[in-house]
């Protein structure tokens, strides 16, 4: 491929919140990787028994060969006052579960006992997802009564919110009796991670198009329209997303360095090309320049996001100019506009043009996709037969920065996480004005990782790291740690998840990128809203549809 | 029916309020889990154990020898020092320690020691027994459908790989298999094998 040596980025570099909290979706984006993969099974929406307001229950199902996922949907009354889009609201316009196969007559009777009672229901091993969503008031509303007069809606207003429900949470893995990874996990479709978490998106997107056309037809049948294909297609599901997802990328070290690692091989890889086509760099103008149309849809009242929004408008118009004087004549091109990007951009340019950089490259993401998950029960057990001086040498290559912090000072552990009891959700809070410290949840990587250097820098370097903890068991959580980034360089943040100058919403940021989602909308610092699937594929469209539906224009 | 990520998730937290650290929880999360997958009362083990001390903590096991006598052990200390240890620990071929309370809860340990090791382990204690095969497996005799609560003594015997048949039932089974073989000929030797009459080249 190349006579230079593109090396990958340095996790001192990559790994450093405010730049996880600038990353952009790409083709490496769950979303996307699930319609690749699903795009030719068999969609079937298999029963619809909603009443004239829209409540009732829905099946809908993708299929192939023998096996076959289906979507169970639960819509129901909820009053005004009932409705809110905090994770610890108890009743929902609708609530959904994904189930492996064909739910019976017996299982939707089952499910329709528990599923609308979300975390105080129960399900069982033969579901896989579960959620929750609210309608978007001024959209659903006005989209029923356009519909209903046999008008469309107006897209300015659906532009504006861009969806008509939005999820409050979306469970798998184990929870509330969901079937457990092991289960499902040698299933080659969802090699992909967060896969079930992604189809039951996809369908619920679904669904709320039929409600809205079903309850229009049903206000009056005569007059009612159908929601326009173009408008559908613009609209995706809404999220509202808070602290429960932080703690998720600290608590799955070796998934988080398969995500990070596929991104930067990915990078890699591109910058190693040395004779760019013609072909290819037009596909990145292409997505690069829908792209810019899509941001002006970015709409938040966040002056955090704001800024972010407006370095990288402004990132782009620079850019702009610099890519007119490119061209495929210059050897090893993507590595020319890397590293211009990385001295002239800031973090929120740089890391969007990086998402656009693999748009071209199937050959090179393709394969990369079914990397991104981990069986992490293989890296648990520590090799306890090392010495203490291995892991001085670990902590001293791995954690440069984080072993300079000084814990002493009360800025650098102003802040502790824990999990409430009233609805066991992770929480931040101030560990010098709240109660609750003594109850911290071991997230605080950095500050125990500096206390284990300490007892490292003490301890006889002889020793066996299983002798080192048979008196040193309060920080055996950080030396597992220690061994895993030994072996996976991006595992962890390189940075202090309870220093006072912490931005939470970072640590969502770069989950939802790799989900795919756009709009990031912060309400706070610990919470924000984002649009998962706007612009794509219908589900009578997925057989056709093609990869860069996400930068489809917003009409 | 919980699942296991909810099993380990509980276990691991209540080891946590019980007064273990974080990472003695996170094994025994994992522990927990382990022995339900087996179908042993793992999470009946602990909620009884964690209840026993939870108002008076533990002591931790510093050095394991090959006979490790006090009033009381913890299972979870002794079975983590174990697994942290079983290298070395190996070498005594036999360990005994003496009252261990719910010492069940030690099992899922020594399965992931003989997974470590690649040795199959056997673990004794109030006249049951355990094998544990490369943590792939847990074979029990004489189990006992009432928790055990103290054992006084569990003897611990790492097993050498060794066949577990006899020479005469190899022999005659190995000949039995050659009857799926072609006898050979003048010519399939010359042109069966694929490769050259002399290596030499």
């Amino acid at each position: 491929m190349s006579e230079l040596n593109i090396k990958f980025r340095d996790p001192e570099e990559v790994m450093k919140l405010s730049r996880l909290g600038s990353f952009h979706q790409s083709k490496l984006s769950f979303l996307r990787s699930f319609i690749r993969e699903f795009k030719d099974w068999d969609y079937k929406r298999n029963l619809f028994d909603l009443d004239k307001n829209g409540y009732g229950t829905a099946v809908y199902s993708f299929s192939k060969n023998k096996r076959n996922y289906s979507l169970v949907c639960f819509a129901q009354h909820i009053d005004e006052n009932e409705r809110s889009d905090r994770v610890i609201a108890t009743k929902w316009d609708a609530a959904f579960v994904l189930h492996d196969g064909l739910p019976t007559k017996d299982d939707i009777d089952r499910l329709k006992d528990n599923v609308p009672k979300q975390e105080v229901g129960r399900v069982s091993y033969k579901e896989l997802t579960l959620s929750r969503a609210n309608r978007s008031v001024r959209a659903f509303d006005h989209v029923v009564n356009s519909l209903s007069q046999g008008k469309q809606p107006d897209k300015s207003l659906l532009n504006k919110v861009g969806y008509l429900y939005r999820t409050t949470a979306v469970y798998g893995s184990g929870k509330f009796g969901l079937a457990d990874r092991f289960r499902i996990k040698d299933r080659k479709e969802i090699y992909g991670p967060f896969r079930l978490e992604m189809m039951l998106v996809y369908l619920v997107r679904q669904f709320t198009f039929d409600q809205v056309n079903h309850i229009a037809k049903s206000k009056d049948p005569e007059k009612a329209a159908q929601l326009d294909i173009k408008i559908a297609r613009n609209l995706g599901i809404g999220n509202s997303t808070g602290l429960g997802m932080a703690p998720f990328i600290v608590n799955h070290p070796t998934l988080l360095h398969q995500w990070i690692y596929c991104r930067e091989k990915a990078l890699k890889d591109i910058r190693s090309i040395k004779e760019v086509n013609n072909n290819d760099l037009n596909i990145f103008k292409d997505c690069l320049y829908k792209s810019k149309v899509s941001i002006n849809s970015w709409l938040t009242d966040s002056n955090y996001q704001n800024g972010k929004i407006n370095s990288l408008k402004s990132d782009l118009i620079k850019f702009d100019k610099y890519l007119k004087k490119c061209s495929i004549k210059i050897k090893h091109l993507w590595n020319e506009i890397y590293n211009w990007s990385e001295k002239n951009l800031q973090e929120e340019g740089l890391e969007y043009i990086v998402s656009m950089m693999m748009e071209p490259y199937d050959d090179i993401i393709d394969p990369l996709v079914n990397k991104m998950s981990s069986e992490e029960d293989e890296y648990f057990t520590i090799p306890t037969h090392k010495k203490v001086s291995d892991l001085k040498k670990i902590l001293e290559n791995n954690y440069k920065s984080i072993i300079k912090i000084n814990f002493e000072e009360k800025n650098s552990t102003a802040n502790f996480w824990f999990i409430s009891k009233n609805k066991e959700e992770p929480r931040i809070a101030n560990r010098y004005e709240e109660a609750g410290a003594e109850l911290e949840q071991p997230l605080a990587i950095a500050r125990d990782i500096k206390k284990l250097y300490e007892k490292i820098l003490i301890a006889k370097q002889s020793k066996t790291i299983g002798e080192f903890l048979l008196v040193n068991d309060d920080v055996r959580h950080v030396v597992r740690r220690a061994f895993i980034i030994d072996r996976f360089q991006y595992s962890e943040i390189q940075d202090n998840t309870i220093g006072a100058s912490l931005v939470p919403i970072d640590m969502l940021r770069l989950k939802l990128s790799f989900f795919g989602a756009v709009k990031f909308d912060p309400r706070s610092d610990k919470w924000l809203r984002i649009n998962m699937y706007q612009g794509a594929p219908l589900s009578h469209e997925l057989k056709k549809s093609n990869d860069t539906w996400v930068y489809n224009v917003i009409n | 029916m919980k699942s296991l990520s909810e099993v380990d998730t509980t276990s691991k937290r209540a080891s946590r309020a019980a007064g273990y650290s974080w990472g003695i929880s996170e094994e025994i999360g994992k522990a927990i889990r382990s022995l339900e997958l087996f179908g042993l009362p793992g999470i009946e083990n602990l909620n009884l154990y964690l209840k026993k001390i939870k108002k008076n903590h533990p002591k931790k096991i510093i050095k394991i020898d090959k006979e490790n006598k006090s009033n009381e052990l913890c299972p979870i200390y002794c079975g983590v020092a174990f697994l942290d240890q079983c290298n070395l620990l190996e070498k005594l071929k036999i360990i005994k320690f003496n009252n261990v309370n719910y010492p069940l809860l030690i099992l899922p340990f020594i399965s992931k020691c003989s997974e470590i090791l690649g040795k199959r382990i056997l673990i004794q204690f109030n006249n049951t027994s355990f094998l544990v095969s490369f943590n792939k497996s847990i074979l029990s005799k004489n189990i006992d459908t009432k928790i055990c609560d103290l054992a006084s003594e569990i003897r611990i015997e790492f097993l050498e790989n060794k066949n577990s048949f006899s020479e005469q039932d190899w022999n005659e089974l190995y000949k039995l298999s050659e009857e799926t073989f072609v006898e050979e000929t003048e010519s399939l030797r010359s042109k069966g094998a694929g490769a050259g009459l002399t290596d030499n080249d």
